[in-house]
């Protein structure tokens, strides 16, 4: 039997929205999150969970550039927005200079709250290329990090952001 | 293995580490990010009683939902296993008894999640309700109803050990010093949950997918509870979300999945939810301790005796190497004469505790450090000075025969007192703001396997080809500290390419050589031998084969910047992929292994396994608080810290490190905590935890993260790879003492236990007489007669006095238990390497369960 009122028993709904800049169009369970639908129906598993409660930040995605929690968020919801996710942060091969400066600086220990730190800081840094020490703790404070002690990740945002400030182009092109 | 350090190209760079490029893309792979064909999902049904029998399953009604693939109970998986030797008391289900509020019970395999998760609610079990024993003082005055078979009473275990009179030399001390404290239990909290997928290879052999710290161990506990040659498991730890010791014993759901893989032929998949992750626990153990320490005027050490009381929850896990960790480290930082240790651990019904960053020694160092400051306080001694004055001795031996190596402890002290103007700011900063110092040391790898064995603790292969190509493959497990860096960091620095250069496969028990795993600090320091060990030789190979090309003796060659050349003439040379080839078509197909195992420990007494270490890492910190006396809030202003680390291998890391251990200990200070109440006796006497959830939990987020000096102190110790020590834990040790004394700098009171909450501040400023809060006694305890070891300079040999004869416990090193098909049976462990469990032997009464 199957218990009444079970989220799995109501029909799929028909979704389109921007994913990372490309349309989407699938049919989601209403039930899902999405984060469940990016991880599970879309295979972009680069977005990751602490909780699926709304108190860790590791699920952050972009939705119309603001950062939001995936797993707060039905899925059904997101008609017609436009989401991002740390896959659409890099240009092809090209890493975004935030990518660049976690890399380089020590800011990704593990690299599971990375994802959610790397959208928030990006939305920090699209609307202030120069932002103050405050102001990334603020606009962090969401992110839970268990590894770093946040420090070296604070470094980095700024170190981003100088790049960006400095208009060098957004692109840098380094590897590996 | 001392090697020149000047001219190094690769370590001690501050690098981005090869594995960075992975994780700000979003594509290391974490367990639940694995999905495989026709994969199912598994979800555990767990105990809402803290202790209970199980009368009865019935599973029917979950069994006949649409999707529903398999359950299973206790009865499916009947073989205990336990992390170490001697307390095998887990089953991956519950056989007849639960023994915490998420203890699992039945666990149910469907197509999808959401199905396997709605159909736990059509599961019933029947429980018979038994008492509960919420705490030690309970345990200790509770020996009925057992919550375990072994142990006496609820008590797990007992240990006593002295070196050198102590009473005596505490008779013949100026002033002696007893305190007691209280250090709460708090959790690892590690971001990623932890998830296990199982599947069946097409040859029918098991895969295992874990995020794990230790696949070595998961892999015998799985070789031994599904009865399969190890050698027919597969064990890949997945890069870990953080561990912190979280992630370090063999898991219900690991065996779980895999079990479920072999009953249904698909993989399957399970991943906890934070509430289930808190249950899993293994973290801190709350222990009560009662120092007492004999002091001349001067303030020097001449004896000190500690006892502890651990909290250890409803199973062993590491609970026996927890409890002598409570004391095995009291010796190394400064100079104990004569110490006596006697610690307890007893069983509670709550989720079982163990290993967390510092495993059992940030509770007695927080009593050692607050307690040094409270004796410079009556001596009237500068803190910093009273500690630099009595450092334990480089190359020495403690009272409890640990070796000491090198110890830079005095560079650290000095570096944080010039950083923080300690001279200028102790005791003279205006009422609500202070600082305080502690120091602390912490091992760099067990000396000791978790069994039994004269094995490697690590090791490391390569494989190179004409390609240019090298691959190193070690079973050590990548949970965000940067083995893998350190990996290629130390290849590459010896066979003279760039770590980038360097193809990991790590963490696989079916194809790296086995590393015990991502505990204790060992894995730099071993693994790293290992690592070079290996590349010496494929270099040494390499070499041969160009000395003879280029007509070059084999001293003169130089191995860098991708090339192998001739020093006298760097012209003179040939590219690396060229070296190698030329090196296969003098040898063959080239590859080369390498090993460490940690040198023999001269503790020979029972219970010297614990603490002895190839090298020791040191630590000294300062932290700056202001202290709002009307709320009892606490600031933390500002960190130093100074970590003599040996060598640092990757800066950038290191300092990551360093600072990720402030963070996790600044939680521990001033929040985290593990706590449970009971329900109201109306409802249930039940014993729930408090606050499963990482709302309730508090944490430190970025907002609470002050500012941290970090210096690295580099003297390279012999016993390390290149010089490298330990960095991943000590530097969380002397925190929460520091914050607390720089309580007492700020608004002269003392709170002895932590978390120190706004609240128990306030009751401390409220206190008019000790301006203190904290607990205030220490149980009666029987204690055993402890076992007599002579310290070192009073004729000892490491044996204690009064101890009979001990034999080895040498057990199947591999799989113990375990019958091969069409083999004769493997020889079973001997008896006594195991606890007897109820549940084993006599065969417990089990539950009816319908399916
Ligand atoms: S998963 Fe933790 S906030 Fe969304
Ligand atoms: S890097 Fe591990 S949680 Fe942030």
């Amino acid at each position: 039997m199957s218990a009444v009122g079970s989220f799995s028993s109501h029909p799929p709904t028909r979704l389109s929205f921007k994913l990372n800049g490309e349309p989407v169009e699938i049919l989601v369970d209403t039930y899902k999150t999405l984060l469940e639908v990016l991880r599970e129906d879309l295979g972009l598993t680069g977005t990751k969970h602490g909780c699926e409660l709304g108190e860790c930040g590791a699920c952050a995605v972009l939705l119309d550039g603001r950062p939001i929690l995936s797993c707060l968020m039905l899925a059904a919801e997101c008609e017609a927005v436009e989401v991002r996710t740390v896959e659409g942060l890099a240009d092809g091969a090209c890493l975004h200079p935030v990518q660049e400066a976690f890399a380089d600086l020590g800011a990704a220990q593990c690299g599971y709250c990375t994802p959610g730190m790397l959208v928030s800081a990006c939305a920090l840094l699209e609307k202030n290329a120069n932002p103050t020490r405050a102001e990334i703790r603020e606009a962090l404070s969401g992110v839970l990090c268990r590894c770093t002690g946040y420090l070296q990740i604070f470094e980095a945002v700024e170190a981003a952001g100088r790049k960006l400030a400095a208009g060098l182009p957004e692109k840098t092109g380094k590897t590996p | 293995m001392s090697r020149p350090l000047s001219g190094m190209k690769v370590v001690g760079k501050p690098r981005r580490r090869v594995d960075a490029r992975a994780k700000v893309t979003g594509q290391t792979r974490f367990a639940d990010d694995l999905v495989l064909p026709r994969m199912l999902h598994c979800k555990l049904l767990r105990s809402p009683h803290p202790h209970a029998r199980i009368r009865r399953i019935d599973a029917r009604a979950a069994l006949s939902m649409p999707g529903v693939k398999l359950v299973l109970t206790g009865a499916d998986l009947p073989i205990p296993y336990g992390i170490l030797p001697v307390s095998q008391d887990e089953h991956a289900l519950c056989l007849s008894r639960v023994r915490f509020v998420g203890d699992p019970v039945a666990a149910v395999v469907a197509v999808d999640e959401i199905t396997a998760f709605e159909a736990l609610d059509e599961i019933q079990v029947d429980y018979e309700v038994l008492p509960t024993i919420a705490d030690p003082l309970e345990a200790l005055a509770t020996p009925e109803p057992k919550i375990q078979p072994y142990g006496e009473g609820n008590v797990h275990k007992k240990v006593a050990l002295e070196f050198g009179d102590v009473d005596a030399a505490m008779a013949g001390a100026d002033h002696v010093f007893e305190d007691i404290f209280f250090y709460q239990g708090n959790t690892h909290l590690a971001i990623e949950q932890h998830a296990a997928v199982g599947a069946v290879d097409p040859d029918g052999k098991l895969t295992l997918w874990s995020s794990t710290q230790t696949p070595h161990y998961v892999h015998r506990a799985l070789a031994r509870v599904l009865q399969i040659p190890a050698a027919h498991i597969r064990v890949i730890a997945m890069p870990n979300g953080g561990g912190f010791g979280g992630k370090s014993d063999p898991f219900n759901h690991e065996i779980v999945v895999a079990k479920a893989a072999l009953v249904l032929g698909r993989p399957v998949k399970t991943c906890l939810n934070r509430e289930e992750v808190f249950y899993c626990h293994r973290g801190r153990h709350p222990v009560t301790m009662k120092l007492k320490t004999g002091v001349k005027s001067d303030g020097s050490i001449v004896a000190m005796d500690l006892q502890t009381l651990l909290d250890g929850g409803a199973y062993g896990s590491y609970g026996v190497a927890s409890t002598f960790y409570t004391g095995a480290l009291q010796t190394v930082t400064y100079q104990v004469p004569r110490y006596r240790f006697r610690g307890c651990r007893t069983f509670t019904n709550k989720p079982p505790c163990g290993p967390k960053r510092g495993h059992g020694t940030p509770q007695p160092r927080f009593a050692q450090e607050i307690q040094l400051d409270k004796i410079a306080a009556v001596l009237r001694l500068d803190p910093a000075r009273l500690r630099q004055s009595q450092l334990a001795k480089p190359h020495s031996l403690t009272a409890n025969y640990m070796r000491l190596g090198t110890i830079s402890l005095s560079e650290c002290i000095d570096r944080v007192v010039e950083g923080s103007d300690w001279k200028n700011r102790y005791g003279k900063l205006p009422f609500g703001h202070g600082i305080g110092i502690a120091c602390s040391s912490y091992l760099c790898g067990a000396g000791l396997p978790i069994y039994w064995n004269t094995l490697p603790h690590s090791g490391v292969q390569l494989q190179l080809d004409r390609s240019g190509r090298v691959t190193a493959f070690c079973g050590a497990a990548e949970i965000g500290q940067g083995s893998d860096d350190v990996l290629a960091n130390l290849v590459a620095e010896v066979l003279g390419v760039d770590p980038f250069d360097i193809r990991l496969v790590t963490g696989d028990t079916d194809l790296g050589p086995v590393d015990l795993g991502s505990y204790s600090s060992r894995v730099t320091l071993m693994m790293g031998h290992a690592a070079i060990q290996a590349a010496e030789r494929a270099r040494d190979l390499i070499a041969q084969a160009v000395s003879a090309k280029l007509e070059v003796p084999v001293a003169r060659l130089v191995f860098a910047d991708r090339r192998v050349f001739d020093a006298q003439d760097p012209a003179r040379g040939v590219s690396f992929a060229e070296a190698v080839q030329v090196g296969e078509a003098m040898h063959g197909t080239l590859g080369t292994t390498g090993s460490y195992r940690p040198p023999e420990s001269a503790a020979k007494y029972k219970g010297g396994g614990v603490g002895p270490s190839p090298a020791y890492s040191y630590s000294a910190c300062v932290v700056e608080v202001q202290v709002q006396p009307e709320t009892g809030w606490v600031e933390v202003e500002k960190v130093w810290i100074a970590h003599d680390i040996g060598r640092a291998l990757n800066p950038v890391l290191a300092r990551g490190q360093v600072e990720g251990s402030i963070y996790m200990a600044l939680g521990e200070a001033l929040m985290e905590e593990m706590d449970y109440r009971r329900l109201p006796r109306h409802l249930s006497a039940a014993l729930v935890h408090k606050f499963p959830s990482m709302l309730e939990y508090k944490s430190p987020t970025t907002l609470e993260m002050p500012e941290v000096i970090t210096y690295l102190v580099e003297d390279p110790d012999d016993a390390g790879p290149y010089g490298a020590k330990e960095v991943g834990q000590g530097p969380l040790l002397p925190v929460m003492p520091a914050l607390a004394n720089a309580l007492y700098d700020a608004v002269g009171i003392r709170v002895d236990e932590v978390p120190i909450t706004p609240e128990k501040i306030l009751r401390a400023l409220g206190d008019r007489t000790a301006h203190r809060c904290g607990p205030k006694s220490f149980p009666f305890i029987e204690w055993p007669e402890p076992l007599r070891v002579p310290p070192p300079w009073e004729g000892g040999d490491g044996k204690a006095q009064n101890e009979g004869p001990r034999r080895r416990r040498e057990g199947a090193i591999v799989a113990p238990d375990v019958a091969q098909p069409g083999l004769s049976p493997h020889p079973s462990t001997p008896e006594g390497r195991r606890e007897k469990s109820d549940e084993t032997s006599p065969a417990p009464e089990l539950p009816e369960v319908l399916r």
